[in-house]
């Protein structure tokens, strides 16, 4: 049962006017098993939180700290966190030319495992998987990402995430551009990683619609850089029915 | 920096004659600017670039001109002949194997089959004309079918300035490969003669592959006849200088060449490619790829590629691409596609060019699956050359290609490890 502790993170941007502090505090705890819902209101700091995580090098940590069953997240590279079980649906996932999907998974769970998988079962999970998700077999051999439309791409990334099992799930708006049929297909994807139960999620987005599929156990209101306010799934309602206008006053 | 310029097809007449651009000095922070030196001298159009076989007719080069304005002359210096001594014979070792459907001759210089191709367009091809001693020939007998590739390996024996010659005849309606490797030290200028008959089917592949302190320029004149076709491929890994023109012409209808490139330059590499196709008869297609990855201090790449339509050249196809991968600082690449357009009534002509950094968010991508580094760039570096490695379609090439990539790849580990 994994554990993901958040304290008191601060993370700035380098802007021409110099660094530019976007969260401002963040305490979180998400543990295997448990969904967590980040709702807040654009430019206030989800993707920044989640692109921390994942280690991208634009964003400078300056203060806080971040552990993984106790290690030290921050100090470990972004491929380090991977491997030790951090993954990261991107709200915007990036298209690698002359790299198939097939190659680029292969790869990613061989490195993962530190092994190459026995490949027929690994063809057959491949299969399965995108079949579950609704992805023509095609996909397998097109470049990553390379031409797939706002929704395949969301497929792709919770493709990855089914395939690799992470124990620390952050998904990135997965919802955004989804039709109704597309996000009923990727939420049961992500369900059925969650039934594992080995898997904390982050899930951040801004319409309760996915949460009717996915439940959350906690939903926190994400405001200038930190949480403002949690509750339970009844929150998000709350959010949806007032909006942020609240919180926006307080901060 | 990327651009894209095409026509479609069926752009109508009255398309303004003699429409050029001209997009130099793509560099890796994407400056962008027209013209290099500010004396270059300016040119109207190709089709009135001298051409000569006198070494005479072409001056010493100063930079100025239009051809050499890239080209780092003090290195090059060796093979421009200045005391018009005439460069050595023989700094090379040429070894062929072939198959027996495929004749191979060592000729006198006063071969009549010699100097049929084009005319030398600057003063290395004239010298590499006018100082080589004997030719290798290598014929493809009318209908024939070569069952295995031509391997034709060109080994420098000295670094003291010399000339070669070849030429490759593809006769009428046969079907060959032809491989050239350039390897070991040499200071060498040579003229490669491609000659394919009517209906014929021809790949000419050529690698340079040399040691640190070589020197090279290379003339590769084609002519491609009725409904034949011409694969040529220019792969330019090591040598310090490498210069490689191609120049193509049609002798009749029909005819096809396809024209891929592949290079890697690491530091203080200087490595140009300048094409030019001449699409002089009616009905005929081009298809020029080239790309390129350049890594390390002073990197240099040149890519120029220029294309003319004549005016009675109705119902030419032609389009050329020229990628860029910059992965260091300090490397530079200049790409120049350069069409030239004198009748409307054309199938299709374009070209697009771009020269870009290395994509660290693709980096951060493949890392965020759990990727090492070193994996994710090869794949990266491995997925801007893997279709073009594909189109060259001989295996033997293909294997060797991407073990050279691998080996770039470690020295570009290398670097990046060096620097952080
Ligand atoms: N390079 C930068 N220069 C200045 N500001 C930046 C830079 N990069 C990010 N920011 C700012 O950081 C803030 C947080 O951005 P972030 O993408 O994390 O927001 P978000 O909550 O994910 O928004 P959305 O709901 O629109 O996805 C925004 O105000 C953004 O403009
Ligand atoms: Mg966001």
């Amino acid at each position: 049962m994994s554990t993901l502790e958040i304290r008191d993170l601060h993370v700035s941007v380098e802007t021409k006017e110099g660094a530019k502090p976007i969260l401002r505090g963040v305490d979180l705890t998400i543990s295997a098993g448990q969904t967590h819902a980040i709702m807040g209101p654009n430019g206030s700091g989800k993707s920044t939180l989640a692109y921390s995580l994942a280690g991208h090098p634009k964003y400078q940590i300056t203060g806080g700290t971040v552990l993984l069953d106790g290690e030290d997240v921050l100090a470990m590279t972004v491929d380090e966190r991977a491997r030790a079980g951090m993954f990261l649906a991107m709200q915007y996932p990036v298209e690698v030319p002359g790299v198939t999907v097939s190659n680029f998974l292969r790869t990613a769970k061989t490195a993962l495992d530190g092994q190459a998988p026995a490949l027929r079962h690994w063809v057959k999970d491949v299969k399965t998987a995108m079949e579950q998700l609704r992805m023509d077999p095609a996909f397998a051999d097109r470049n990553v990402n390379e031409g797939f439309s706002g929704g395949e791409k969301k497929r792709h990334e919770i493709l990855q995430m089914e395939l690799l099992a992470p124990k620390i799930a952050i998904l990135d708006e997965t919802d955004s551009g989804l039709d109704v049929d597309a996000l009923r297909i990727v939420s049961e994807g992500i369900n059925r990683v969650r039934e594992s139960g080995d898997v904390g999620v982050m899930l951040i987005t801004h319409y309760t619609r996915i949460l009717r599929y996915v439940q959350p156990d906690f939903v926190h209101v994400f405001v200038d850089g930190r949480i403002a306010e949690e509750g339970g799934p009844e929150l998000a309602e709350q959010l949806e029915a007032e909006g942020y206008d609240r919180f926006l006053a307080k901060a | 920096m990327t651009t894209d310029t095409s026509m479609p097809a069926g752009t109508p007449a009255g398309t303004p004659a003699g429409l050029t651009t001209d997009h130099s000095r793509a560099s890796a922070d994407g400056a962008h600017s027209h013209g290099l030196r500010p004396s270059t001298v300016p040119e109207s159009s190709r089709a009135e670039r001298r051409t000569s076989f006198d070494p005479a007719d072409f001056p010493v080069p100063t930079g100025r001109e239009e051809e050499w304005r890239f080209s780092p002359l003090d290195r090059l210096n060796p093979l421009f002949d200045a005391t018009n001594e005439k460069l050595a014979a023989g700094g090379v070792l040429v070894t062929v194997v072939n198959p027996p459907e495929v004749t191979v001759e060592i000729v006198g210089r006063e071969d009549r089959r010699l100097g049929t191709v084009g005319r030398p367009g600057d003063r290395t091809a004239a010298t590499a004309w006018s100082s080589f001693a004997e030719a290798t020939v290598v014929t493809v007998p009318p209908q024939a079918v070569a069952s295995a590739a031509t391997s034709i390996r060109i080994e420098g024996v000295t670094s003291d300035a010399s000339a070669a010659h070849l030429l490759i005849h593809a006769r009428e309606l046969s079907e060959a490969v032809v491989v050239l490797d350039h390897v070991g030290a040499a200071t060498l200028a040579e003229t490669v003669e491609i000659r394919v008959e009517d209906g014929a089917h021809l790949t000419v592949v050529s690698i340079q592959d040399w040691d640190t302190g070589s020197v090279h320029a290379s003339a590769h004149r084609t002519v491609v006849g009725r409904d034949a076709t011409l694969k040529h491929v220019v792969v330019t890994l090591g040598g310090d200088v490498v210069r490689i023109t191609p120049d193509a012409e049609f002798s009749g209808e029909g005819g096809n060449i396809e024209s891929l490139g592949l290079y890697f330059a690491d530091a203080n590499q200087h490595q140009e490619h300048r094409l030019f196709i001449d699409h002089n008869v009616p009905q005929c297609r081009s298809r020029v790829t080239y790309k390129g990855a350049l890594q390390g201090e002073s990197a240099r790449t040149v890519w120029v590629g220029d294309v003319l339509i004549q005016a009675h050249a109705e119902g030419t196809d032609t389009y050329e691409l020229n990628r860029n991968l910059v992965l260091t600082d300090g490397a530079r690449a200049d790409s120049v596609p350069n069409l030239e357009i004198e009748t409307g009534e054309i199938e299709g002509a374009g070209h697009a060019s771009a020269t870009g950094r290395f994509d660290d968010e693709q980096l951060f991508y493949l890392m965020a699956r759990g990727i090492h580094e070193v994996d994710a760039r090869r794949l990266v570096v491995r997925g801007f050359f893997a279709e073009l490695v594909q189109q060259i379609g001989v295996p033997e090439v293909e294997e060797r290609l991407l073990a050279g990539i691998e080996r770039e790849l470690e020295t570009s580990m290398k670097l990046i490890e060096a620097a952080s």
